[in-house]
């Protein structure tokens, strides 16, 4: 544990206002100079439930959640439903103080609002307390906001009371609640927050805080974003100008997203009866000329699975998203798991194929969907990202200059007229838009509307032209010719141009920890400190699950004795693909996983390590298999 | 220049321009009624003097779905029930295209149903042709959604328990903007009505009823019909909803008794098209999206620009 950190955590009831609060307040940090990353916990319901969010604030970058926190804001569950003797787990009012001790460190600050919470009703708090040495500020927050403007706003006091005890200037937050709220809302929010501000000067010893926060500078502009924000720019960037969806959490992010953004750019968003309709229009827009994309999460992917075989049977280019959450069926709607991917790996039907990237965070997700797309419509070959509910909603900071790219409206592997006019026809008058001849197993195809381009996109097999045929050696080439791509795209994703399977920590290093998506981040904070411990391990995030980067895997398992493989999921999904593609090493790998619907803090990475790699134990899976979640 | 160059390049032409040169012979059964589906739609192309690049046949899976193999223009032949939504997406993607949808009976009232009542819900600007046997064909013979009760099939063996879907109820009341039936007996009727469907501004239901001999042998599609619009004894406005309903309610139950009552049942042509609606709302350019694509001077905007902003 570091001390040169802000975690704060604030809590509440769904619907409270814990998101957004919280969002304003890691802006604020953020404008301030610091590194800022966000967790976001909360539960599958819409108003009331204990939520919370995190905010990790240094002056060095953050690349996780870090482990546990050091103040806690309870805000109380203004929607709490369930009396304490009815309840099927607990108090709920007093669940944002009571279901958020565990976590917090030593010497931590609580500040509670005693016009919602009653501590009596907390077993053993004050014993707590004391052992923990922690610093109690108990603020009736509600009186507060009601007294200056609406009960809602206690958000606001207990930001103010933060500014005063952790030694904010309160300046940021003022300016953005003016850029942010209308004038109305601005002026109590204002005063409430000045209140809450000189309330905590005069009544407690602010002059010798009990926490204070690092200040930091940036040395170019920063942007605040989620994976879900850089997966819809980098879309939008790529040329993509339709979208179809059908929501469903957490890629409804994305959706969103992408729908308020279209219209701005002349672009479409429709929101369709299901999800297998949403797959199909990306596909008939995709084939009329556009680039197109559509997603969801693991049960509407699974509705997807049909038209995705069709997108890559008729060579139509199309971008999905799938964002992960913990299975099967509906499982938890708002946690994050990475059970999904051998889902989007091997589903349809048939010998099929598509490219699969698995971003690690937000910079990535956006050069990846990039790519993505340029894969697809170059390759005509169906492309997916694959994320989660992690990263999907986590915000970070990120160089604004990340996203200073050139827009890219070129629409790839498609034939033009003029050339049309001397290609290859059959003797019905077709173009030969599926001709076995084609650089990297690639045959351009044409526009409806083109002159000279007519041909049967078909999702049976077919002849050059697209008529259906069951030719077996017709069939032979064109299964040829498709899986001929596979190979090619492998070389171009090679060729370093995006960041991709970041590999991290000294070179040489004897152990190595591997995991593949939104786990990287926390990986490399952990590699940091087993590092800093004298231990010698490096990692590697790999980021492309199909085709697989077999080359850089295999040298990275080459260089190191043992390797650790973290993931979120009980069957061991990416090791187990790993194994499969390569063939060797299966000796190596140990496995460190976590299914219980919080993704991994760094320590318990650490913590893995040590036991399995260096002491050699069988690891405690089964505790982190059963223990529930720490506040679920 | 626009990138489509077919597009409105319409002249007179001949019904044979349709057909697909040498290759390849239709595969459906001698005397099958997607034959005269087939014709109906070439001589209602040749009589709009449509391109056939700038017409785009997509059809789902079944006898019906070879449609367009035999029918020459853009085409894509699709998946069971799906001919729907990527239709109606590449009709959105390039307004300019005719975009015409086909199926059968199961493909379109049954896995696709979902499909058809959103897409006769939105109104898309397009013409839906259901070649309604009363049967499954290319699986050989199973009950479909409009057989009558009672049908016997190798899935049924003791007669369908279920009532029969009533086709043009449905998706008047789903929101098609035009609704009609015709039969494959009479394909002059077809090609009429196929012309009217496509000139409609609007989702465009067409229930074509078509012979199946190898698998249906009783069904009523042999019988002569009855075109409700010539016929003295009818009496509808088909631009009235209720007149509509009433007609097409007597119709199905008609159908089931044995009589084959066809012609136009419901024309709207006040409403919008969902293209038109959503271009109305601020949500669909003005220019085909498509051509945009294809347009060298065309200023793609970067996020950077627009969207940082407010994250920062
Ligand atoms: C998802 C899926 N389920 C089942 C099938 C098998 N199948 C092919 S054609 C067909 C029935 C077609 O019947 P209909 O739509 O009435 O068309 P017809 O052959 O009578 O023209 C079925 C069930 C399929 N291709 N895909
Ligand atoms: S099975 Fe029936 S529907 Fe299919 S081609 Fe033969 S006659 Fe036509």
């Amino acid at each position: 544990m570091t001390d040169d950190e802000l975690i704060w955590r604030i809590a509440g009831g769904s619907g409270d206002g814990i998101a957004s609060t919280s969002q304003n307040f890691a802006k604020a940090l953020m404008r301030s100079g610091l590194h800022v990353f966000t967790h976001r916990h909360y539960p599958s319901r819409i108003r009331g439930g204990h939520t919370y969010t995190e905010i990790r604030a240094s002056a060095d970058p953050v690349k996780s959640r870090g482990d546990g926190y050091n103040f806690l804001l309870a805000l109380g569950d203004s929607f709490a439903r369930n009396p304490q003797e009815n309840a099927y787990y607990g108090n709920e009012e007093v669940k944002p103080l009571s279901e958020n001790l565990d976590e917090l460190r030593e010497g931590g600050v609580i500040v509670y609002d005693s016009g919602l919470l009653d501590t009596s009703e907390i077993e053993d708090f004050d014993e707590r307390v004391e052992e923990n040495g922690w610093h109690v500020y108990d603020i009736d927050l509600r009186t507060m906001a009601r007294e200056h403007g609406r009960e809602v706003m206690r958000n606001t006091a207990g930001v103010g009371v933060t500014c005063a005890i952790a030694g904010i200037d309160t300046e940021w937050i003022e300016n953005l609640m003016r850029d942010a709220m209308p004038e109305k809302i601005l002026d109590p929010n204002l005063e409430i927050l000045q209140a809450a501000y000189d309330l905590v000067q005069e009544e407690y010893d602010v002059d010798a805080p009990d926490i204070s926060v690092p200040e930091g500078e940036h040395d170019e502009e920063q942007v605040l974003l989620s994976g879900s924000d850089a997966i819809a720019y980098g879309a939008l960037d790529e040329g993509c100008r339709f979208i179809a969806g059908y929501p469903m959490t957490p890629w409804t992010e994305v959706f969103t997203i992408m729908s308020q953004n279209l219209p701005e750019v002349g672009g479409i968003s429709e929101q369709v009866e299901d999800e297998i309709a949403a797959a199909a229009l990306a596909i008939g827009a995709s084939h009329a000329g556009t680039k197109a994309m559509s997603g969801s999460s693991g049960g509407g992917f699974a509705l997807m699975s049909e038209p995705l075989g069709l997108a890559e049977m008729t060579e139509t280019p199309v971008v999905l998203v799938e964002a992960m959450r913990a299975g099967p069926s509906t499982g938890m709607p708002t946690k994050p798991e990475q059970g999904d991917l051998e889902h989007v790996l091997y589903t349809s039907q048939g010998d099929s194929h598509r490219v699969v990237f698995a971003p690690a965070g937000a910079e990535e997700a956006y050069h990846q969907t990039r790519k993505a797309f340029q894969i697809a419509y170059e390759y005509q070959i169906p492309s997916i990202v694959l994320y989660d509910q992690k990263n999907g909603g986590e915000l970070q900071n990120v160089p604004a200059s990340v996203f200073d790219e050139e827009p890219n409206g070129d629409i790839g592997s498609v034939i033009s007229e003029e050339d049309l006019a001397d290609a290859p026809h059959d003797p019905s008058g077709k173009y030969n838009r599926f001709q076995y001849e084609g650089e990297n197993g690639v045959s351009q195809r044409s526009i409806p509307g083109q002159k000279g381009g007519r041909y049967l996109a078909t999702g049976n097999e077919h002849m050059p032209a697209g008529h259906i045929a069951e030719d077996p050696d017709n069939r032979v080439y064109q299964v040829n010719r498709r899986m001929e791509k596979l190979e090619a795209i492998r070389a171009e994703l090679d060729d370093g141009e995006v960041p991709n399977n970041t590999q991290y920590g000294p070179e040489d290093a004897e152990y190595g920890i591997m995991t593949f998506g939104s786990q990287q981040g926390t990986v490399e904070e952990a590699v940091d400190r087993l590092n800093d411990d004298g231990h010698s391990v490096k990692a590697l995030g790999v980021s492309e699950m199909a085709p697989y980067p077999v080359e850089q895997v295999s040298e990275f398992l080459e260089s190191v004795d043992e390797c650790l493989v973290v993931e979120m999921n009980a069957s061991a999904q990416f090791r187990g693909l790993t194994q499969k593609e390569i063939g060797k090493y299966g000796e190596k790998l140990s496995s460190l996983l976590k299914y219980n619907g919080n993704p991994f803090e760094p320590e318990e990475i650490t913590e893995g390590f040590v036991t399995s790699i260096v002491e050699g134990e069988e690891l405690p899976t089964h505790e982190t298999k059963f223990v529930p979640a720490a506040s679920d | 220049m626009s990138a489509f160059n077919a597009i409105g390049e319409n002249v007179e032409r001949d019904r044979n321009e349709y057909t697909p040169g040498l290759e390849p012979q239709p595969t459906w059964c001698p005397g099958c009624g997607d034959f005269g589906v087939l014709k109906a739609l070439k001589g209602a192309a040749a009589e709009l003097g449509l391109s056939p690049e700038e017409m785009l046949v997509v059809t789902g899976i079944g006898c019906s779905g070879k449609l367009n193999s035999y029918f020459d223009s853009y085409g894509f032949h699709t998946i069971h029930g799906r001919s729907l939504p990527i239709a109606r997406a590449a009709k959105l993607a390039n307004p300019g295209l005719t975009v015409v949808a086909a199926g059968g009976d199961g493909d379109g009232y049954g896995i696709g149903g979902n499909h058809f009542m959103h897409s006769a819900r939105e109104n898309h600007d397009m013409t839906y042709i259901v070649f309604n046997n009363e049967i499954f064909g290319l699986t050989k013979g199973q009950t479909s959604p409009t057989s009558p009760k009672g049908h016997k099939s190798k899935t049924q063996p003791h007669g369908s328990a279920k009532q029969p879907l009533r086709p043009l109820s449905m998706s008047l009341n789903a929101g098609a903007s035009y609704v009609a039936r015709t039969a494959a007996v009479n394909p002059n009727q077809a090609k009429d009505i196929i012309v009217e469907a496509i000139e409609h501004d609007g989702f465009s239901h067409i229930d074509f009823l078509t012979q199946c001999p190898t698998w249906n042998k009783d069904a009523k599609q042999y019988v002569p019909y009855i075109d409700i619009n010539d016929s003295e004894d009818y009496d509808i406005d088909i631009s009235d909803r209720k007149s509509a309903a009433d007609m097409m309610y007597e119709t199905e139950d008609a159908l089931n008794e044995g009589t084959v009552l066809t012609g136009r049942y419901y024309h709207d042509e006040e409403r919008p098209s969902y293209q038109q609606e959503k271009q109305n709302i601020g949500e669909m350019p003005e220019e085909p999206l498509a051509e945009r694509y294809f347009d060298e001077d065309y200023e793609w905007e970067r996020s950077y620009d627009m969207f940082l902003d407010k994250h920062k």
